[in-house]
Parts: structure tokens; sequence; C-alpha cells
């Protein structure tokens, strides 16, 4: 059978009885069984609580009001393995919980379950979700399925593989600074950034405290926004949380004032390759030619964003992975790759005696500055318009070798987490290499809803298609 | 440029409870010493009067109710179900005191 691309021919399909729920499973797990070998973007296949989960839903469709409150039957979802799951190993792509298996799920699992969703594995990711192009997982870099040589993107990278390459419909991720947006711009798919504090980390595997968000992927803009409108909200078990109130911006997307669209002059100060930065502004001509006000800003403490982000960020994750002691759970430190002992060794000497005025303090800071740039900017516009990473894909271990330098690429997506605003990745057009490119919207807290408005009107306005990798 | 050598690599390593190899604190030193010596650039930033930022959710003070919630407790058995070194009902660690020898 051909598979469905969204939400709603998945849905549609099983309510025509065109395909039951077990027969999609069949598909995605022929998929699967036919791609992943090459891909890797699985580190779990749950074949069997597929299979249970199918059958429920083909049974429970006969019940009429069934479908009122299960926004997401029959979806095929793949959770990074950072998602606690109940009795399914979970591993966070790292070889110190490579058989740790969760006694309990954590909230968005529980949601998108209650929802009618259907779990199909855990995916592949950077260790401890540490990385942009998904090549630091202790089981082995994932990789792009456009072409094999090169990166997915990170560190979401097998959430972001297995919907490109129709191994799932759907799929969860998390993003600290830029996991979800990057492979979602890498392999060609929708991705969200939400709000910091609209969505629940309980029974996520912490990775920096104040800027991790759970994000989604889709091959549409509609199918991600159904995904965040199922998990959104407060339950109780994390205290940052704040039911969903959408933020009145500047102007409202259905209001008759118009909607303004920001250019960051910062963003294309240097540095970003020419191939991205063309496509952002045949981009922008075509917001332009549907009737989007354009206008330059400015954000002048963008070239602090990737320093303050690895001082914020590290600190916290020397915090977060000093729990992993091997006692309770998992294996030992000596367990740990590379790159979570350079994260852990430089957040410890930020917050160390001595340094941690001049490197941690100054960086909080600095960020409320970052944050004030963000605040200035969004009184005179409801959306910034972005490159997601300044270079199209690149090759595997063609970076590998220079941390620094991969950490630079985070430049135009950490600054969202330091602000706790929502981004998203819209997929838009190949690079001459045959891989895909794309842009991010930027909007202030709680206003995914003009960002979803925006993409929308933007895939309308191009005719777009979603397609599978392969 | 700030200047970071291995006995430096060595101490933090300790504070974050990591053992690393020789060829490890060889491979982090320089590597660690550009990355440090590129976030000091933070330091040319002014500000001065400007409040450190910890949290963007602007809530303070959450709290709930001193309640037990019965759904959210791991049982003795869920708890220890991610070790092999259990003992009677409690996680089993390495020793830290010894006995004395000079008595």
């Amino acid at each position: 059978m051909k598979l469905p691309l969204t939400i709603k021919e998945t849905q549609k399909g099983l309510l025509e009885k065109e395909f039951s729920a077990v027969e999609l499973v069949d598909s995605y797990l022929s998929e699967i069984k036919k791609k992943d070998k090459g891909l890797n973007a699985f580190l779990t296949v749950t074949e069997d609580e597929a299979y249970k989960k199918a059958k429920y839903i083909d049974n429970s469709m006969l019940k009429a009001d069934f479908f009122e409150s299960h926004s997401l039957f029959g979806a095929v979802v793949a959770y990074k393995d950072l998602f606690l799951t109940k009795g399914v190993r979970t591993t966070a792509g790292s070889r110190v919980l490579s058989s740790y298996v969760p006694a309990y799920s954590g909230t968005v699992v529980k949601k998108m379950e209650e929802a009618g969703a259907i779990m199909i594995g855990k995916t592949n990711c950077d260790a401890w979700a540490h990385g942009a192009s998904g090549e630091n997982s202790d089981y082995g870099p994932t990789k792009n399925p456009w072409n094999k040589e090169y990166v997915p993107g990170g560190s979401s990278s097998g959430s972001a593989v297995a919907v490109s390459a129709g191994m799932s419909l759907i799929s969860v991720g998390t993003d600290t600074g830029g996991s979800v947006r990057q492979p979602a711009n890498f392999c060609g798919v929708v991705g969200l950034k939400p709000t910091y504090g609209a969505i629940s980390r309980y029974g996520v595997i912490a990775m920096a405290s104040s800027l991790d968000t759970v994000g989604s992927f889709g091959h549409s803009i509609e199918d991600v926004e159904t995904i965040f409108n199922t998990i959104k909200g407060e339950d109780g078990l994390d205290a940052t949380v704040r039911n969903f109130q959408a933020s009145s911006s500047k102007s409202q997307t259905n209001s008759k004032s118009k909607i303004t669209i920001g250019v960051a002059k910062e963003y294309f100060a240097g540095g970003l390759d020419k191939e991205v930065e063309n496509n952002i502004n045949e981009a922008i001509k075509i917001y332009k030619k549907i009737g989007i006000d354009v206008k330059e800003i400015s954000l002048p403490h963008t070239k602090y964003t990737v320093p303050v982000y690895y001082i914020v960020m590290s600190g916290e994750v020397s915090s977060n992975l000093g729990k992993f002691d091997g006692i309770r759970y998992g294996n030992g430190r000596d367990t740990f790759g590379a790159e979570a002992k350079r994260r852990i060794m430089l957040g410890t000497y930020v917050l160390s005696a001595g340094y941690y005025d001049a490197f941690y303090l100054k960086a909080q800071k600095v960020r409320s500055k970052i944050i004030e740039d963000f605040d200035n900017a969004f009184s005179q516009i409801d959306a910034i318009i972005s490159p997601v990473f300044p270079t199209p894909p690149f090759k595997i271990g063609e970076k590998s070798d220079d941390p620094l330098q991969m950490y630079l690429a985070d430049v135009y997506t950490a600054g969202a987490n330091l602000a706790g605003i929502p981004g998203l990745s819209v997929p838009f057009e190949f690079s001459k290499k045959g891989l895909p490119l794309g842009f991010q919207l930027l909007g202030p807290r709680f206003s995914e809803p003009t960002l979803f408005e925006l993409g929308k009107i933007y895939h309308k306005a191009v005719g777009f298609v979603p397609k599978t990798a392969i | 440029m700030t200047q970071i050598n291995a006995d430096d690599v060595s101490h933090v390593a300790k504070l974050a409870n990591l053992s690393l190899t020789d060829t490890e604190i060889k491979k982090f030193t320089p590597q660690l010493t550009k990355i440090i010596d590129y976030i000091s650039e933070l330091s040319e930033v002014d500000t001065k009067d400007v409040e450190p930022t910890s949290q963007t959710t602007g809530l303070t003070n959450v709290t709930r109710s001193d309640e037990v919630v019965t759904g959210n407790i791991l049982t003795q058995d869920d708890a220890l179900s991610g070790t092999d070194n259990a003992h009677n009902g409690y996680f089993k660690v390495p020793a830290i005191l010894s006995e004395r020898t000079d008595k």
C-alpha cells in the first residue's frame, strides 16, 4: 500500500476502510526493515507494542465517540530515545543507559498514546542530545535519507529521518539549542520548537533545564500543529509549564492589520553560505508577493548567542548529568562518550570557584541582553525569518574533528532557546546537490498560532507537496 | 589567550567525577582551551546594571499542595528495577569507609 503522508490522510483512510491500523503498522515496519539498515534512525523498533495498539484502534473505530478525544488516532509515531517509555529501553543515545528500561512513561508519551498514536520505535540521537549533526550517538551516526554520505542534522537525528524516509508518520524530539529545527532543515520536514514552558518535560531525560523544550516533526505544518495542541499544557509535574494562551503579538493573523516579518541584518552579516542565503531571499520575495510586510530589524547581540549558549547549556548539562553514577540504574561514568565528557568538563569549569562570575553569571546577564533584543524586535514585527543552519547539509565526518566549529553553527537556533521563544522550521527547495534547504520563523513567546499560519500560507503560495526522501 | 593546561583539565575532571586517560587529557586540553578562549569574548559586553536571567517563564514560587499523589510514586520493586546491585530491597553501593587498622 502507498503510505499516507499526513494525519488527515491516515485518518481518512482508516475511516473509509481503505486500510486498517494493523495494515498501516505492517507497511511502516516493512519500510523500516527495507531502509533503516542504511540510515540507522531507530535504536529500538517496538513491533509488539505497535500491533497491540493497532488492534485496539481497529476495534475502537466502531465507536462513534472515539474520534473526538483522539486527535492522533492511527498516527504512527517515533520517539527520540530521550523520552521515557515504560517497559521499552531508553538510552538517550548513550552507552551509559545501554540497558535502561524505564518504570514509567513521560507526560508527552502518555498524552500521545491517549490521543491514539501508535508507537513504532525509539530513535537514534546525538548522545544526551549533544550535537547538531547526528554524529555523536554512541550507537553510530544517523544518515541523511536524501544522500547517505551526508549528516541528517541533530540532535533529534533519528526522529527527523524516520519521518523524512517514510518510516514513521510523525515523530517527537527535543530542542535545547536547535535539535529539532536543524535536523528538520537538513531532512526536508517540518519541525517545531515550542515556547519554553508550553509542553511538560516530565519523563524526558534532561539536558539543560532552562533551555530544554519538546518539539515535533511531520510532513505538514498542520500535523505539527496537531501534535503541539495534543501535548501542550500543565500536568502538575513540570513547574515551568503553564497552560497555553496565544500571545497577542503586534497584529493577529486574522485581524485587519497586516502581518510583518522581520529580517535581522546580523543574520546575513557573514559566515552564511550563499546557497542558503539565496534561498532565504527567495522565501522573503514570496512572502512579499503574497502581501506580507517585510522589515529590516537588528538583533545587536547575535554574535554573543553561541558563547552565552555554551556557558549556560554546559553548566546545566554538568549538573544534570551528575546523577548518572551507575548505582541506581545505568552504567558508570566511564561509559560517557567524548562529547558528553567535553560538555560536562566545560560546564564544571564555568561553574567552578573563581570562574563562576566571569563565565556563568556573565552569560546570564548577556542572556538578558539577547532577550531584550528579541523583545525590541517583536514590538515592531510579528515574526522573524531566519536561516536555520549556516550551510546546507554537510558530509559525515567533515566537521567532527573541530568541536568549536560545530558549536558556532548554532548561532541561528540557540537564540530562541535562550529567549524561550518558539521557532518553526519550514522546508523549502533543495540545494544544487539535491539536499533539503529551508528557513525558520521565530515569534514572541506563545505565538505558535501565528507561526503555523505563516508557514501554511507560505506552503500554499509555493504549492508545497509533502514527499518522502526515499 | 586563556591558558588551560593538563593539570587544569585533570582538576576539572576530578570535580566532575570523571576519570580521564592521559590520551583523553591530551585531546581535551587544546579543545577546551580553544572553546574557553572563544567564550571569553563575553567580557567585552557591558552588563552594568543588567539583571541575570536564569529562566524565561516569568513564573515565581510555583507550588502544589503537600499531598501524596499515589499515581506518581514508584513501588520499591520499580525503583530497584534498574540495578543488578540490590540487597534486601536496598541499593548496594561501594563502601566509602574502611575499618581502622591502627587499633
